[in-house]
């Protein structure tokens, strides 16, 4: 038995993790980019008692081919999906490579404050000339570049959401002051470039800083708080585990399962007919909803949660909520988040220190 | 109540929107209702109060820096907001009608990434998406962001015309039925019906796939709020909507609106493609005396004893804060420097023009420094009964000074709650204001033709 649940996340984007998973998608391609399309399947994953709900994202088109040609931004949907939802966390991935991280920041802290708390960042990075083009932005060309970016990305976004103290606001009808200047701070960060002058537009987000998710060797660690590891085997990802130095670990999981529709083999190779889904380094569980809650079982010894990664949301996401999810629950497991919890306290991380904030003085 | 008959437009109608207010000294934040500007609550009370009240659109507006003042952060007004589209989006699921729109900056976005989020807005709340498009140029604020303060001031409306340009191609891309409409097609999309957008111009050298289709209102709306002569053409030529300046003299909003008129005519626009809603707030009493009363009380909490000597301060170009504002104005001469925004959008022209003004109504009047300020205020508004501002506003309607008004709140959030459910009756009963939404998208609740680029495929 784990001495800690495991938390259960899952991805949301489209209409799963295949490539061509629309092709078996309960809905037409034109009803994918709705606000009723985006709104089912997060409370789909919310009633199944799901911890964190990712929202997969590029600013590039999301398929090839015969492929699907349209996403809606992450931030976006996270943000409609906040006030749909109570219990389930929310958070997009949002690449550091070209974007603004003044933008970034300021759509991070307002997502958290819609979501009272229970928002997250999966930071990504953006390899791809076409982008560049796209943004007119010059080429971003190689890991150590993408990491640099990367990591002067979650650095300003940090130091952005600390840029106001929790208590800045002090409305003090005596002088007609609103804001205490002394807990408004300039970052003045400098990186190689770029600089970013502060202080946010936003006040410091209700979890203080959101919760910081990254795959690993994106971002120095002591950036994160969540490094998603990829590996094939349970004992890579113990392995894996053991070697990343942030607060918490997830892997990420790719889950074919048996459904009324077709076993999970047949269903596969469907849509690998259709367009090869490429294997990357990430564990992927094909069969039965039996021998995922062993496999995730056998996880809980070693990581502290999961990303789901289901091949049709429309197929899996009823699999993993009739089944495999309340199995994890019975067994004590993994458990359900607390209506009202920010993401941070469901993690069971601290709530930061303002790096800004002067020490009390005690009396 | 029906329209008299003498009147240009006799069945003009009255279009609300609410501008929740983010940084400036007309919000309170003194009082005991005066509720946080930054809790989701807020947001979702005053967008719920004014769908109640079949507003057009709910509007937030954009900062990019944190005002300043002689290096010091400004702290006497409210600020500390939230990010436009994304606060949108999440109000997006609150709400099935009311428009929701963002200002957002040309300088310090990129069209294809600034398309794309304001696309997603405008799918996932159903064609009720608009977008507020302002410029900025100066290197103060570019300090935040990659590029700096890198546009010199003339450009500041090439860019923001091109970057239209470019983000209208992104909202055209798609073919109207570019998505299959069932799971069984070959493709997702249809082949050869999603067009890239190749731009090269003085500010833009990109080569951008759209990822989003048309709302069902096909693009979002424009507002546009430049008050310039290039700021108005460049709103003759591009906007669905003019959030302007020109909204408390009826002369000054009539010959305002004449003269966007003039110019959509220029432009090659008919007459009435433009809305004109300027920016006010609305003070409601029982009796014109109770108004009045109310409208004072509000004055003196808006400027304050500190407000007022800050605002001295801008217009002298130097530091009054030790002055005592009950006192005199200051006797020394304005030291006039060049504004570089910290201060935002307010200028101050010609100082020396302004404190001889300044001198004049004091004199006159006997005031001291702050209640010269109060005086001298420059958007006191609306002030009247309900029955009254109803009538007045339909007169304005009917003569073609204005299609409605974006009010600002007072109080966060409960501030549009007399004007829902006091004035909005009168303006039903005048005959001026719907009794129920009856289109879906925000382009419909204006009234407005389909998109510029659109025309010729889709007609109104």
């Amino acid at each position: 038995m784990p001495s800690r649940p495991l938390h259960l996340a899952v991805d949301l984007d489209g209409d799963g993790a295949h490539p061509a998973s629309w092709r078996r998608a309960r809905h037409a391609p034109d009803a994918l980019l709705t606000a009723a399309r985006v709104g089912r399947v997060v409370r789909v994953a919310e009633n199944a008692g799901f911890t964190l709900a990712t929202f997969e994202d590029s600013p590039a088109p999301p398929g090839r081919g015969p492929d699907p040609a349209g996403r809606i931004g992450a931030v976006e949907r996270a943000a409609f999906a906040a006030p749909l939802t109570s219990v389930i966390a929310l958070a997009p991935v949002v690449s550091t490579t070209y974007s603004e991280p003044f933008h970034v920041a300021s759509q991070l802290a307002s997502l958290d404050f819609a979501a009272a708390g229970r928002a997250g960042w999966v930071v990504s990075a953006t390899d791809d000339a076409a982008v560049a083009v796209a943004l007119g932005r010059p080429f971003v060309a190689g890991g150590e570049d993408l990491r640099r970016e990367a990591r002067d990305a979650v650095a300003v976004n940090r130091a952005l959401w600390d840029s106001w103290e929790d208590d800045a606001v002090v409305r003090d009808v005596a002088t007609g002051r609103y804001l205490d200047v002394d807990k408004l701070h300039h970052l003045d960060f400098v990186g190689e470039t770029y600089s970013v002058k502060g202080p946010a537009i936003v006040p410091r987000p209700p979890q203080g800083q959101l919760v910081v998710v990254a795959p690993e060797g994106l971002v120095p660690p002591d950036l994160v708080d969540v490094t998603l590891v990829a590996d094939p085997t349970v004992d890579g990802v113990a392995t894996a585990a053991r070697r990343v130095a942030t607060p918490r670990v997830f892997a990420e999981v790719e889950v074919v399962l048996d459904t009324a529709d077709g076993d999970a083999v047949d269903r596969l190779a469907g849509l690998d007919a259709a367009t090869p889904w490429p294997r990357t380094e990430r564990l992927r569980h094909v069969g039965s909803a039996t021998a995922l809650v062993g496999l995730l079982t056998d996880l809980a010894r070693v990581v502290d949660g999961v990303r789901l990664l289901p091949l049709v949301l429309d197929e899996e996401l009823p699999v993993l909520s009739a089944h495999v999810l309340p199995a994890l629950f019975h067994a004590g497991v993994a458990t359900r988040p607390v209506a009202g919890s920010a993401l941070r306290t469901t993690l069971g991380l601290p709530r930061p220190a303002n790096r800004f904030a002067t020490q009390e003085v005690p009396a | 109540m029906s329209a008299p008959a003498d009147v240009p437009f006799p069945d003009a109608q009255v279009h609300l929107g609410v501008f929740f207010q983010g940084v400036n000294h007309w919000t309170i934040w003194s009082e005991p209702e005066s509720g946080s500007q930054i809790d989701f609550a807020s947001f979702r009370r005053m967008v719920t109060t004014a769908e109640r009240g079949l507003f057009d659109a709910f509007f937030l507006g954009e900062g990019l820096r944190l005002r300043e003042s002689r290096g010091r952060i400004h702290d006497l007004d409210i600020a500390g907001r939230p990010d436009a589209i994304t606060q949108l989006a999440a109000l997006a699921a609150l709400t099935s009608r009311i428009g929701l729109v963002a200002t957002q900056n040309t300088t310090y976005n990129e069209p294809a990434d600034l398309a794309r989020r304001l696309s997603g807005l405008d799918l996932l709340s159903g064609g009720r998406a608009g977008w507020n498009v302002v410029t900025t140029d100066n290197a103060w604020t570019g300090e935040n962001f990659r590029r700096g303060g890198y546009l010199d001031h003339a450009d500041r409306y090439v860019r923001a015309e091109q970057f239209l340009h470019v983000a209208r191609g992104l909202w055209d891309g798609w073919d109207d039925g570019a998505a299959a409409s069932s799971a069984d097609a070959p493709s997702w999309s249809r082949p050869d019906s999603i067009t890239p957008v190749l731009a090269r111009t003085s500010q833009f050298a990109v080569d951008a796939v759209p990822l989003l289709p048309r709302s069902p209102q096909g693009h979002p709306v424009i507002f546009q709020a430049g008050d310039s002569s290039e700021g108005r053409d460049f709103a003759a030529r591009n906007a669905d909507v003019i959030f302007s300046a020109h909204g408390s003299d009826f002369d000054d909003a009539l010959a305002f609106a004449t003269d966007v008129r003039a110019r959509l005519r220029a432009a090659g626009r008919p007459d009435g493609d433009v809305r004109i809603l300027p920016g006010t707030t609305i003070v409601i009493g029982d009796t014109g005396s109770d108004a009045e009363e109310k409208a004072r009380w509000l004055a003196h909490r808006q400027v304050t004893p500190a407000t007022a000597l800050a605002i001295a301060s801008q217009v002298w170009g130097f530091d009054l804060s030790g002055r005592d504002p009950d006192g005199p104005l200051p006797a020394e001469d304005p030291v006039v420097a060049e504004s570089t925004g910290e201060m935002g959008s307010r200028r101050w022209t010609d100082k020396h023009a302004i404190v001889a003004r300044w001198r004049d109504v004091a004199a006159a009047q006997k005031l001291s420094l702050r209640e010269t300020v109060i005086e001298l205020e420059p958007r006191r508004g609306h002030v009247g009964t309900a029955a009254g501002l109803a009538e007045k506003f339909a007169r304005w309607v009917r003569h073609g000074a204005v299609d409605g008004f974006n009010v600002s709140p007072y109080f966060t959030p409960d501030g549009l709650d007399d004007i829902v459910d006091e004035l909005v009756p009168q303006l039903q009963e005048r005959g001026v204001y719907r009794h129920a939404y009856e289109g879906a998208t925000l382009r419909e609740h204006l009234g407005l033709r389909a998109p510029l680029t659109r025309r010729d495929r889709r007609p109104a």
